[in-house]
């Protein structure tokens, strides 16, 4: 079943059956480069991400993809050696700036990794984890459970909290790692490839909820699956590796003008050839 | 169809036939082969019997002891005076200077080494670890005679002008300079177990808005605690078997109690008292040594038994 709907995706009502108020840009970028030692990951990238909407980033592997949506919560600052240019900004105001506490961006700009990673603890002292380090003053057992409603996955878990999250089969450890993230209350989630390491069903369960999510939260989803971006975004942008060998964006459109009427031909290239 | 079938085959057979040798050059490679499977074999068997030859000497040994002395009376007594003409055979004040001395040891090994090794892991540059991983190998290194000496003559009098009650043998600088001994191997399997813990747990702390410090106490020690824990048994059963510097600087004193400005005695230091005097053989005070080396051999045996399982439980939870 899958598979037949590859091909005949249905996108959303196009963008001219909304409000026509301009968007809101909640995340940005300009110019942003980016390198790890000498290797150049991302070339002088600017794009604005709107508020309330689901930004896919699509692309060829080794385009940056996932280094552009590690720079939104300095993620990458983590590895040694890597360098930044240009800027990144979250409601204005630029993260990277010496004043902006790495901590409170990531209280505010969630995520969710390629290979779900739950801490070898239980359930609930997962969930609990996030609000626990931020030394939020929540009822843990309530933050528990809404958080696990809104991933959907509550109903699966309610009855064995204790249990261990690694306990969990793959779709629900992703489940889990998304109301874990959700647990901090941020307003923004990245969300890394989230389905890459899930089967087809699981993979459903996560895009029906990320389209639930929306409704709420800002999301910007990497994804090497076309079809998934065509299938849970608004927007989509097209990244490809540049001449500096650092990934550069080719395109950057609302998701189903960009798979129907791509104005750059490489991006027609990569969609159609994708297609067959 | 069928003549398109054979033809390969045909071809086949004849083929076959130029790979087939027979004659001295294949029976040449076949006894080779074995040979070297016969040689390799033997090198295995050694090592196994070997084992199996200390073991049945071991309680040979001890069960000649056994039928003289009762189990209880030696597992329980709290007077080791088997080289006096009033013998006593409880093993006790071995054991508790064994403990006593590995106790010591751990209070240094235990919180330098995990420190030590999380900083390893976790906050160390990649050049400074160059360095420092290599002077921890160094240490691991000098031989235990080494550090006997250097608790004797270097610890001991820093102790004693401490504590001007220091004993000259006493079990705290033995201890202290065991603990020196151990950290390497504390440090080394530990940090293996810290690092052992997946990148991807320590991204999914920071993403959370968790600091560097909580990531390494909440997420990646209790992440690598079995590991941590196997160190920490290996550690202690390393001390617990230690001779040379127990027997330098720990005295030959079997005494009960917790002053570690004395001195005691711990099991293996009896051993080689023992072994190195003349006691003749097959008399009772000779058999003790066996009856002690099996009592210390269960002990470190079922530590390594122990530690071996929570490494195998640690790997499990992650491949």
């Amino acid at each position: 079943m899958i598979g037949l709907q590859i091909g005949k995706t249905v996108f959303r009502a196009p963008e001219s059956e909304r409000p026509e108020a301009p968007e809101e840009i909640i995340l940005s970028t300009r110019n942003l480069s980016f390198w790890y030692g000498e290797k150049q990951a991302l070339d002088g990238i600017s794009m604005e991400i709107p508020v309330r909407q689901v930004t896919a980033i699509i692309g060829p592997s080794g385009c940056g993809k996932s280094t552009y949506l590690r720079c939104f919560n300095r993620m990458n600052e983590l590895i040694p050696g890597s360098n930044l240019d240009g800027s990144v900004e979250y409601r204005g105001r630029d993260i990277n700036d010496g004043r902006v506490d790495p901590v409170s961006i990531r209280r505010q700009i969630g995520m969710v990794f390629q290979k779900p990673n739950p801490f070898p603890k239980s359930i609930y002292d997962n969930i609990v984890f996030g609000a626990k380090v931020n030394g939020m003053s929540a009822d843990m057992d309530e933050l528990v459970e809404t958080s696990l409603r809104k991933a959907a996955l509550w109903d699966e878990v309610k009855n064995d909290l204790k249990q261990s999250g690694l306990a969990l089969s793959g779709g629900q450890q992703q489940r889990l790692c998304i109301a874990r993230a959700l647990a901090v209350e941020p307003e923004v989630i990245l969300m890394d490839e989230p389905c890459s390491a899930l089967d087809p069903i699981a993979t459903t369960r996560i895009e029906d909820l990320i389209r639930t999510l929306r409704e709420t939260y800002t999301i910007v989803i990497v994804t090497h699956n076309m079809q998934q971006a065509a299938r849970v975004s608004d927007k989509t942008a097209f990244f490809t590796v540049g001449e500096s060998g650092g990934g550069e964006l080719v395109e950057f459109d609302e998701t189903h003008r960009l798979f129907t009427t791509p104005s750059d031909p490489r991006t027609e290239a990569y969609i159609t050839g994708r297609f067959g | 169809m069928s003549e398109m079938i054979q033809a390969p085959r045909r071809g086949g057979v004849e083929a076959l036939g130029d790979l087939t040798s027979r004659g001295p050059a294949r029976k040449r490679r076949a006894i080779i082969e074995r040979a070297i499977q016969a040689v390799l074999f033997a090198c295995a068997a050694i090592s196994i019997l070997t084992t199996f030859g200390i073991v049945a000497t071991l309680l040979g040994e001890t069960i000649q002891f056994l039928r003289q002395v009762s189990i209880v009376e030696f597992l329980t007594g709290t007077r080791w005076t088997p080289l006096f003409a009033s013998k006593h055979f409880g093993v006790l004040p071995l054991v508790n200077g064994t403990i006593a001395v590995a106790f010591v040891a751990m209070v240094v090994a235990l919180p330098v080494g995990i420190l030590t090794a999380i900083f390893l892991s976790e906050y160390a540059p990649t050049r400074f670890r160059s360095v420092l991983k290599p002077i921890l190998e160094v240490l691991a290194g000098i031989p235990t005679v080494v550090y006997g000496y250097f608790a004797l003559l270097f610890i001991t009098p820093i102790l004693r002008e401490i504590f001007p009650q220091t004993g000259i043998f006493n079990v705290a600088s033995a201890g202290i300079v065991m603990g020196f001994m151990i950290l390497p191997m504390m440090a080394s399997i530990s940090e293996d177990a810290l690092r052992a813990v997946p990148s991807g747990l320590r991204e999914g702390a920071y993403a959370l808005g968790a600091t560097k410090y909580q990531t390494v106490t909440r997420v990646v020690v209790p992440g690598a605690l079995s590991g941590i824990l196997a160190a920490v048994i290996l550690s202690i059963s390393r001390a617990i078997g230690e001779t040379m510097i127990v027997a330098i600087a720990a005295g030959l004193q079997p005494k009960m109690g917790f002053n570690l400005l004395q001195s005691m005695e711990t099991m293996t230091a009896y051993i080689v008292q023992v072994s190195l005097g003349d006691t003749p053989q097959d008399t009772i005070e000779f058999q003790t040594i066996f009856a002690v080396g099996t009592l210390l051999f269960l002990m470190t045996f079922v530590m390594n038994v122990v530690s071996d399982w929570l490494v195998r439980r640690f790997r499990e939870a992650y491949e």
